[in-house]
């Protein structure tokens, strides 16, 4: 199971960012396209998620060595499901608006495969403390990348940010950005950012790395 | 070839060329492009000539920083990139705001044209991309018909296409409803010959079907556009048309009404016939023309919007390189009868 040492922190740091589940392993896209017309649904389905990554995560992981190889999809499912049940309730329970602004995407998160694939290639191979903090650093990475893809098509789409008008009387409103053709767009359009920003990293570091290897030599 | 190289001198086929270069195509588009173009301005007056200047130079400017971006040389210098501009201002409304037109000039060349690999890699004709990402972004503008002819249309510039970035139009034109909406909505059927002569409303270069009829026949004559495209979609539209029209006189129109209204003569000259975009082998642009025909017919009847011929366009792109893989030529000494 001792694949390599990871330091903690660093289980949670690569969930932001060099294992972002959207922006950089393009999991989990329909939801991260379908409900993050606004800001507000976009943090609350990634709120959600990280709720049930987290538990899912805790559970297969204290239940690893008693769930059998062959049926431990059907096992990560059942665990997965019982979680978004209380999600789905909770969100009832706070929000009825909320609720039927996300809709059947609630119900989804079940076969959201960032989670699943969470519990499959982490969660099942590591001591509880550890998948906690893969399973939150994962699901504030998807939160966190719903939230900017949700800010863009709200203040572009309706001209607002949570609800709150942006602009004085008269903008004109991009209507496409509510369309779901709109998160395609929006996340095309981080997609770049992301990799424009790790091609100039990834650059930065291979000038250091050649630099100290001439000072080396 | 008549001095004897030293060096054999190997290159890919073809190795017979007619002399034509994209430039020299290009230029004889916007000849055939410059009768409607200035019966436009002629028609919808300053908003028109605003309209079209604007779309052309944000296309060139597009195309020409994202090369110098991307550290490639410019190739603005082929014309290809002006005509699709000129052709994107000729399918917009005459009242549009500019800033608009520039927004949808910009998208249609960064990502339908540069995105896919530039001239000749485009799966989609970008002028049309442009227009479908204004139509679903600003539904009410893209649906505003200015009155042509209208009275101190050179001198006065409507308010509507000066309008600030990013803010909501204002309009003072008188406005009217295209041949096509007064169909769909009012049930009522314009006259063939208003339709021919561009007496009617619409996209700044659409109305005016001879003139469009006019500058495909000289392409065709000058062997630079494939005919087969637009007669097939002609031949499409009005036989389904006129089927309908034997079934139920009063719903539909007759095929002089669907062929002269809307973009039909203009997409089906112009847009379809996109050298890139469209199938190569003759069956397939036969092929090619009828799905147009259908979507366009089928589009205007039942669909939710009066104008179908954008939309049958792209679908039609996105199906041509099936075409091509469906319509393939036999190779010379494989397939029937060889051994």
């Amino acid at each position: 199971m001792a694949l390599k040492q990871v330091s903690p922190t660093d289980e949670f740091i690569k969930g932001l960012w060099r294992d972002n589940p959207v922006f950089i392993q393009v999991l989990g896209m329909c939801p991260a396209l379908a409900v993050s017309n606004t800001a507000i649904n976009a943090l609350a389905m990634g709120l959600a998620t990280t709720f049930v990554l987290l538990m899912a995560g805790l559970s297969v992981s204290l239940l690893r060595s008693f769930i059998p190889r062959e049926a431990r999809i059907v096992s990560y499912i059942c665990i997965i499901a019982t979680f978004v049940t209380c999600v789905d309730y909770a969100i009832m329970a706070i929000s009825i608006e909320l609720h039927r602004a996300l809709g059947a995407f609630i119900a989804l998160i079940v076969v959201n495969c960032l989670i699943l694939g969470r519990a499959e290639a982490f969660a099942s191979k590591n001591n509880p403390g550890r998948a906690l903090l893969d399973g939150l650093g994962m699901g504030v990475g998807f939160t966190f990348a719903l939230f900017f893809i949700g800010v863009v098509r709200e203040i572009l789409g309706s001209g607002t940010l949570f609800g709150v008008d942006m602009f004085p009387d008269g903008f004109q409103t991009w209507t496409v950005m509510v369309l779901p053709s709109g998160g395609f767009f929006a996340m095309a359009m981080w997609l770049l950012v992301v990799n424009w920003i790790r091609q100039r990293e990834g650059g930065a570091e291979k000038q250091a790395n050649e630099r100290s290897r001439e000072v080396a030599s | 070839m008549a001095r004897l190289s030293k060096y054999l001198e190997i290159g890919s086929s073809p190795h017979v060329t007619d002399g034509t270069s994209t430039d020299v195509i290009m230029l004889n588009v916007f000849l055939a492009l410059l009768p409607v173009t200035a019966f436009a301005i002629y028609a919808f007056g300053s908003g028109a000539a605003l309209v079209i200047m604007v779309a052309t130079v944000s296309c060139v400017l597009t195309e020409h920083w994202l090369c110098r971006w991307t550290g490639k040389p410019s190739t603005i210098g082929d014309w290809s990139v002006a005509i699709t501009g000129l052709l994107y201002g000729l399918i917009l409304p005459p009242d549009l705001p500019l800033w608009m037109v520039f927004v949808g000039g910009v998208f249609g060349v960064a990502v339908a044209k540069f995105l896919f690999g530039g001239l000749g890699m485009n799966a989609f004709n970008a002028a049309l991309v442009g227009r479908a990402f204004l139509q679903a972004a600003f539904p009410q503008p893209m649906t505003h018909w200015q009155m042509p002819f209208a009275e101190g249309r050179f001198e006065h510039i409507p308010t509507s296409v000066l309008a600030m970035p990013f803010w909501e139009p204002t309009y003072d034109a008188v406005t009217t409803a295209t041949p096509l909406a007064l169909m769909k909505f009012e049930g009522q059927f314009a006259a063939g010959r208003e339709l021919m002569a561009g007496l009617t409303s619409g996209s700044v270069g659409e109305t005016c079907g001879v003139l469009i009829l006019l500058g495909g026949i000289y392409l065709v004559a000058r062997k630079m556009m494939n005919w087969r495209i637009p007669a097939s979609i002609f031949l499409t539209v009005a036989a389904m048309t006129w089927a309908f029209q034997l079934y139920d006189p009063v719903t539909y129109p007759g095929p002089v009404f669907m062929l002269f209204s809307g973009g039909l003569m203009l997409g089906a000259v112009f847009m379809a016939t996109d050298m890139v975009a469209s199938p190569i082998t003759n069956a397939g642009c036969w092929l090619y023309g009828m799905l147009i025909g259908l979507l366009v017919v089928v589009i205007r009847f039942w669909g939710g919007m009066p104008e179908g011929v954008m939309y049958a366009i792209l679908l039609a792109n996105a199906v041509s390189p099936h075409i091509d893989r469906l319509i393939q030529p036999r190779v010379f000494g494989t397939g029937r009868g060889s051994r």
